[in-house]
């Protein structure tokens, strides 16, 4: 559905720079084992997963964004086919902080605990689903799983499953939060954003406004697309 | 290997990591746990940290304990803000009230060296009428310390630490010079600097406690930008690099990985030592006086936790105020988009600032003051606050995209002392079995107000320095204080001038919880300075022999 959009730091990797004096032993380590992350849960049964998988892709599209090369060389991006291997594994991400348990220090006293959570969360969202279109969460057009999210946003939701969980405060806290934080902890968010990435020893050089060090992001600003492309490939 | 550190502990068998050299030990004094040691400090922070290096410097036996790992800086911290969240404190809170807190990453540290490990290093002095809130600005409660003693301990912290400041400072009375340049301003603080001169009103380069100049083994910051997720090159001054070093040459033991659940009183209802947790088993540390540094929510929690049939309210609360008054800062933002490339994420997060409304009394309707500066969030962060805004989507991505365009300016804010905001026991367990803490929290009028004055206010610099889209975070707060307040009358204080609790002469309390009121400047130079007069008292008091 989505037209090609083209990338606003065309060509930039931050991963060229995995080699360069911007990585250090410990961060490729730890940078590695999150692009190793298989898309397949440990902690979510069937049910679950699925509702996890399409959650994360109405938050966020472009963990499902397929890549495919233009004319002038550079990657363009369109919305892949929803059930197509996602390119940042956010329900994995977020699957695996479920399966370790692992918690933010602190808890609106309004949530039971991250799994409880979670459990709660995804069979309501479900049995939501079902009662508003006959149908589980996953298997919803995109427009009626955005309309059921949004409505989940403005604390419309109340049916018994949720365990007198408040949707909102469990949308606000849990899914915006894990979701948005496991996707954007990924390199391909860093570059779509221009971040540099990683940067220990060599940490950066030139602190002023509309300047950028060699080994960081060129910004495709309207007419100097090429350059910006050639300055990327180079940004190492 | 790489969270060997958590599993493991390292201070032991005569040496303790050096965190300067990769792989390296140093020696390090140990006493036995039936040895009443002089001093018992729980937790290794900006108040127990600097205290063990302080008695231990002034000949006391000290053995410090942190629930946190011994972490090795150039080899352990990756440039990565989700791997980074070992440092956080994440062991369940459960948070209520009105506007209840989020705690961890920007107020919450587990590790020798506590938070300070990866604090934004803004090492601010306090306004001296602010020790006299009370009597002179008309809100909270006056401190029992004179600014001016406060002033020679600020300079000594400062010159320990290294920090890099401004030649003249623009507010309050004379300070000396800082020890290191200031560093070079990036983009994002020259957004600020705009926005003040606009406005007429002053800036200055941010003191900060990262080096501009290299200091023994370790060199000058290299603006990688990751201060707030650990600096992996020791730049930045944290306790962990500065006090514990200088804690362990002067005889001083640290003992990592050991929570510590109950300070443990003899017959006679003074301190006799601390149960701890490490390597397994519950122990006991035999100790002449107990001192407990855990910041504003732990240490309130094991006061509650070591209640006794006399003390069933818990330790040192006569008072009956052990965990109220609960203080944090308010942390709200304006965010707007620049037409130029900024690229926040280079160098230290808030290279600038303004005390402004911290010096300045015509003109408001709230108490108390707020200081701003400038910001560069990480991927990470920057998308919390965007989810926290509730954006979600095409939209979200959109907004996200814009990343490198964007500046802010965020406040440090005071808030009132309150007793409703408190921490309390709940029922809940955590993996040692012990109670969990539940952190009470709202906001008065008078906070509300001075927020709006400050996004007003920020608002207008945003725009006036060349923002567009202009946007306000209202819900964000950070640091945490008050929950054992320091006075001159032990019914309405829990301990005095000396961080001495009233009801119990060997237990002591170092560390933020102690301020009565907690001022607009982030409060890590203040609870530095106040162990450092702590550790001075002490030896005052021992060689009158009234310790």
């Amino acid at each position: 559905m989505t037209a090609n959009r083209p990338p606003r730091y065309p060509g930039y990797d931050v991963l060229l720079k995995r080699e360069s004096p911007s990585w250090d032993e410990i961060t490729r380590e730890v940078v590695d084992e999150r692009l190793a992350q298989r898309n397949t849960p440990r902690f979510c049964d069937d049910a679950q997963w699925r509702a996890l998988d399409a959650l994360c892709t109405v938050i966020v599209p472009r963990s499902r964004q397929a890549k495919h090369p233009t004319p002038d060389g550079t990657t363009a991006t369109a919305r892949a086919d929803r059930w197509a291997e996602p390119s940042v594994p956010v329900a994995a991400l977020v699957d695996t902080k479920l399966f370790l348990d692992d918690r933010d220090g602190y808890r609106d006293a309004r949530l039971p605990p991250l799994r409880d959570a979670w459990r709660i969360g995804l069979a309501a969202l479900d049995a939501e689903s079902h009662r508003a279109y006959g149908a589980a969460f996953a298997d919803l057009d995109e427009t009626q799983q955005r309309e059921l999210v949004t409505r989940m946003q403005c604390g419309e939701l109340n049916d018994a499953a949720w365990q007198g969980m408040p949707c909102k405060i469990f949308f606000d806290m849990r899914v915006l939060h894990d979701i948005g934080s496991a996707y954007y902890a990924h390199p391909q968010a860093w570059n779509e954003i221009g971040f540099g990435g990683p940067a220990n020893p060599r940490g950066y050089v030139r602190m002023q406004a509309n300047r950028r060090d060699p080994w960081e992001s060129s910004e495709a600003k309207p007419g100097r697309e090429a350059r910006a492309l050639e300055e990327n490939r180079r940004a190492r | 290997m790489r969270d060997d550190a958590m599993h493991t502990p390292r201070g032991k068998n005569g040496r303790a990591p050096d965190v300067f050299t990769v792989g390296g030990w140093v020696p390090m004094q140990e006493y036995r746990e039936d040895d009443p040691v002089d001093f018992a400090i729980v937790g290794t922070g900006a108040g127990g940290g600097t205290l063990a290096c302080r008695l231990a410097e002034q000949g006391f036996r000290v053995v410090a304990f942190d629930a946190g790992a011994w972490w090795r800086p150039l080899e352990e911290f990756a440039s990565d803000e989700t791997h980074q969240a070992k440092l956080y404190w994440t062991d369940e809170r459960i948070c209520d009230g009105e506007q209840p807190l989020q705690m961890g990453s920007n107020n919450s540290g587990k590790a020798v060296g506590g938070s300070t490990v990866h604090f934004a290093m803004v090492s601010l002095r306090f306004r001296p009428e602010w020790f006299k809130a009370r009597s002179l600005l008309g809100y909270g409660a006056d401190w029992p310390i004179d600014w001016r003693e406060m002033w020679r301990y600020y300079a000594y912290v400062e010159d320990a630490l290294k920090i890099s400041g401004p030649v003249n400072y623009p507010w309050g009375p004379h300070r000396p010079r800082y020890p290191y340049r200031a560093h070079e301003l990036n983009a994002a603080a020259l957004v600020l600097a705009r926005g003040c001169d606009a406005l007429g009103i002053p800036w200055c380069p941010t003191p900060l406690a990262t080096l501009s100049a290299p200091r023994g083994k370790a060199h000058p910051c290299v603006y990688r930008g990751f201060c707030v997720t650990g600096c992996a090159t020791n730049a930045k001054q944290s306790a962990l690099v500065t006090w514990i070093p200088r804690a362990l040459k002067a005889g001083a033991e640290i003992r990592d990985l050991s929570m510590v659940r109950r300070v443990v009183l003899d017959p006679n209802d003074r301190a006799h030592g601390v149960e701890y947790f490490r390597e397994g088993r519950w122990r006991f540390q035999r100790a002449r006086n107990v001192v407990i540094a855990g910041y504003a929510i732990e240490t309130p929690r094991l006061l509650l936790m070591s209640a006794t049939p006399r003390f069933p309210d818990g330790l040192a609360n006569r008072s009956g105020l052990v965990g109220k008054n609960l203080m944090v800062q308010s942390n709200q933002a304006v965010w707007g988009l620049m037409e130029e490339e900024i690229r926040w994420y280079k160098g230290p997060p808030s290279l600038a600032m303004t005390e402004h409304w911290n010096y300045t009394d015509k003109g408001k309707d709230f108490f108390g003051g707020y200081c701003y500066m400038s910001q560069g969030p990480l991927p990470n962060a920057w998308a919390a606050v965007q989810t926290g805004r509730g954006l979600w989507g095409e939209a979200l991505h959109s907004e996200m995209e814009k990343y490198n365009h964007q500046a802010g300016l965020k406040i440090v804010g005071e808030t009132l002392p309150q007793e409703m905001n408190r921490v309390t026991l709940a029922d809940e367990k955590d993996a040692y079995g012990l109670p969990i803490a539940r952190i009470t929290h709202s906001l008065c009028d008078s906070d509300k107000r001075l927020v709006q004055h400050a996004l007003d206010f920020m608002s207008t610099a945003l725009e006036a320095a060349g923002g567009k889209e202009i946007w306000r975070q209202e819900d964000d707060t950070c640091h945490l204080n008050g929950t054992a307040r320091m006075g001159d009358d032990p019914n309405t204080s829990v301990v005095n001038a000396d961080c001495r609790s009233w009801d119990i002469p060997n237990l002591w309390i170092c560390d933020g919880s102690v301020f009565p009121t907690v001022g607009g400047v982030n409060p890590s130079l203040t609870i530095q300075a106040i162990a450092c007069r702590t550790a001075d008292r002490i030896a005052t008091l021992r060689s009158r022999g009234e310790l």
